[in-house]
């Protein structure tokens, strides 16, 4: 970056393209934070004012009434809430516990099948089974659905996040600290323990990152392989919701038009949804700004060739 | 980047040659090493047996008449039945349409319009401000398709939604049904697309962009080439190996879609059918709402083997111009 204090005068674009160039962003910059800002503009707006004035980002009249809504109905949603909050928490913690040993392992030239194992997982990304094997083995063979591990277990270790950790291992920890440790007498776990993992935080953070926000909205999963309701994480809570709403929409089909009496009543009011929208975004977004760093340190990472 | 890799690789055999006299004096830990490692690769490596692997000997499942009472073994095979049964399917050619067309004009947009946008960031004066548009623009990655279906109706819902009663009821145009009218769908799916992973892609190859070495733009400067001549001989020559490996995986995965966005976002709505129908969604259908497992793993497996296939092909060619730009 110093740099290009020294070469601006060979780089600098003209002020005209400059203004252009802004110009463009602003309109990106709407298009990205509008949306989310009237999710939340929603949610704090009352809902007989919504009903005349439509949404806007800025609440014609002011109300918590949506997020009295969401305490009064607190079991359900809490409910929800706490099974996203517990299969992020240990779902992060085991994958990136086991990502990053595997990651290790096939990093380290002393490894003598480290090839085999790196195309084993590399070769995941080639080439899968699909849906209905897959759906299966989880049903039939281990019949983990209906439980909290079908929602932790099935994506706990990604091939990309595997070749992302074993390039930033490769790449920055020296080969010298791991033969020290070794000559010294320390047993591999012992080295990677102490020594790799405090020297690799910065990696260990951004593959903690992306799996954390992966557990967090992650629907598909518990769609597919639980029907419990006390299994619904936030994300497939709202996606019930949705269903309802779809059952509105479709004026074509007489069976919904006449359940659609009944679901209305059901369904939480427009505020009030976007309060559990404005929950679910919350933890994620808000603490993105200060992540960033690493995010994007893990997007280069990845962009080099494992 | 692979330059630095093959020298890495000489450098890694020349030390391993000095250092051969020393290993073989640490030959007794050898083996507890190896063990070791093993040890640390097994969880990994049985989840990925488990989740991976079981399920890619699982495909013959699309070879058979699976009876669940006589379990996957024990169930009759059927030879092709079921791929035939998948391709009188009347809506298969609409699906396969929807899927790969889609994915062409997803991967045209999304090579085109981040690396813009990186040339774009690289080069506005204000590295605050460069800084502040990434930050924004990565923000609807971390939205979930859920969130974003929410915000979608928000937007098209027919009464309140923003548009048919902010923008178009101020300028006397009669609210349109959007979820009915499949007519606007394509322009509405890929603008989300592109939406969502614009920033993400933006950050990747803005990181590849300023790896550059700066002495290349220096020189090209003092040799009178403008900043478009730069741009084009200089900056998009060095990024073109991360957008080849983005074009390869993007290739193998023409037959996959972005479920949420194709399932949650028009609220499945039968209407729309015809636009958001895809090979993801359609098998997903057919095995957790009409529970065809014959017609689903058919189709899962045709998909699977294509995908592969393609990313097979293009390696290869891409191997075949330049070897440092395929992707293994």
């Amino acid at each position: 970056m110093k740099d290009t204090k020294t070469t601006s005068k060979f780089n600098q674009i003209s002020s005209v393209t400059n203004a252009i160039y802004h110009l463009i962003f602003m309109v990106v910059t709407i298009c990205c934070l509008y949306p989310v800002l009237l999710v939340i503009g929603i949610s704090f707006t009352e809902e007989d004012s919504l009903k005349t004035f439509g949404y806007s980002v800025i609440p014609k009249v002011v109300s918590f009434e949506s997020y009295t809504y969401v305490l009064r109905n607190a079991a359900t949603i809490l409910k929800a809430y706490k099974v996203t909050i517990f299969v992020t928490i240990v779902g992060t913690m085991l994958s990136v516990a086991g990502t990053a040993l595997y990651a290790y392992a096939i990093s380290r030239k002393e490894f003598r099948y480290r090839k085999f194992f790196t195309f084993f997982k590399f070769f995941t990304m080639l080439f899968s089974g699909g849906l209905v094997p897959w759906y299966l083995v989880c049903t039939r063979l281990l019949r983990i659905n209906d439980t909290i591990w079908a929602l932790i277990l099935p994506p706990l270790i990604s091939a990309w996040n595997v070749i992302i950790m074993k390039t930033f291992f490769a790449t920055t920890v020296p080969d010298s600290i791991v033969e020290s440790a070794r000559i010294d007498g320390a047993s591999e776990f012992t080295t990677f323990i102490r020594i790799v993992c405090p020297i690799s935080l910065p990696g260990l953070a951004t593959i903690g990152l992306f799996v954390t926000l992966s557990y967090w909205n992650d629907y598909w999963t518990p769609l597919m392989l639980t029907s419990k309701p006390n299994l619904a994480n936030i994300q497939l809570y709202l996606y019930n919701i949705l269903k309802n709403i779809q059952m509105l929409q479709d004026t074509t089909n007489v069976i919904s038009q006449q359940a659609s009496g009944e679901a209305i009543k059901r369904l939480p009011q427009e505020g009030a949804r976007m309060a559990i929208c404005v929950l679910a975004i919350g933890p994620i977004i808000f603490a993105y700004p200060f992540f960033q760093k690493y995010f994007i340190q893990g997007l280069t990472i990845g962009a080099v060739k494992g | 980047m692979l330059e630095l890799r093959s020298k890495k690789h000489l450098m890694d055999n020349t030390t391993k040659s000095s250092t051969k006299i020393k290993k073989k004096k640490l030959y007794s830990k050898y083996f507890r090493e190896n063990l070791e490692y093993m040890l640390m690769v097994a969880p990994g490596f049985i989840l990925t047996f488990i989740f991976s692997y079981i399920p890619m000997f699982g495909i013959i499942v699309a070879f058979k008449n699976i009876d669940y009472k006589k379990g996957i073994f024990g169930s009759p095979w059927v030879g092709f039945e079921n791929f035939k049964f998948l391709f009188q399917f009347p809506d298969v050619k609409i699906i396969v349409r929807n899927t790969i067309g889609y994915n062409l004009v997803f991967i045209v947009l999304g090579i085109i319009v981040p690396v813009t946008f990186a040339i774009i960031l690289n080069q506005i004066r204000n590295k605050l401000a460069s800084k502040f548009y990434q930050t924004v623009m990565f923000l609807p990655y971390f939205l979930s398709w859920i969130i974003v279906s929410y915000i979608v109706y928000a937007f098209l819902a027919f009464d309140l939604g923003l548009v048919n009663r902010t923008i178009l009821a101020p300028l006397g145009i009669q609210p349109i049904e959007w979820y009915g009218k499949p007519e606007y769908w394509p322009f509405i799916i890929v603008f989300l697309h592109m939406w969502k992973t614009t920033g993400y892609s933006s950050v990747v190859y803005l990181a590849a962009i300023t790896g550059i070495d700066h002495e290349l733009y220096e020189a090209a400067a003092i040799d009178g080439a403008t900043k478009r001549q730069q741009t084009f001989y200089i900056t998009i020559p060095s990024i073109s190996t991360i957008i080849i490996i983005m074009l390869i995986l993007a290739i193998g995965k023409i037959l996959s879609a972005d479920f949420g966005l194709f399932f949650n976002v028009p609220l499945e709505q039968g209407r729309l059918l015809p636009v958001t129908n895809v090979i993801d969604t359609f098998v997903f259908r057919a095995l957790r709402i009409n529970g065809d497992i014959a017609m689903s793993s058919a189709a899962g497996l045709l998909k699977s083997v294509i995908g592969f296939f393609l990313v097979m092909v293009t390696n290869k060619i891409v191997k075949r111009y330049d070897d440092s730009k395929a992707l293994y």
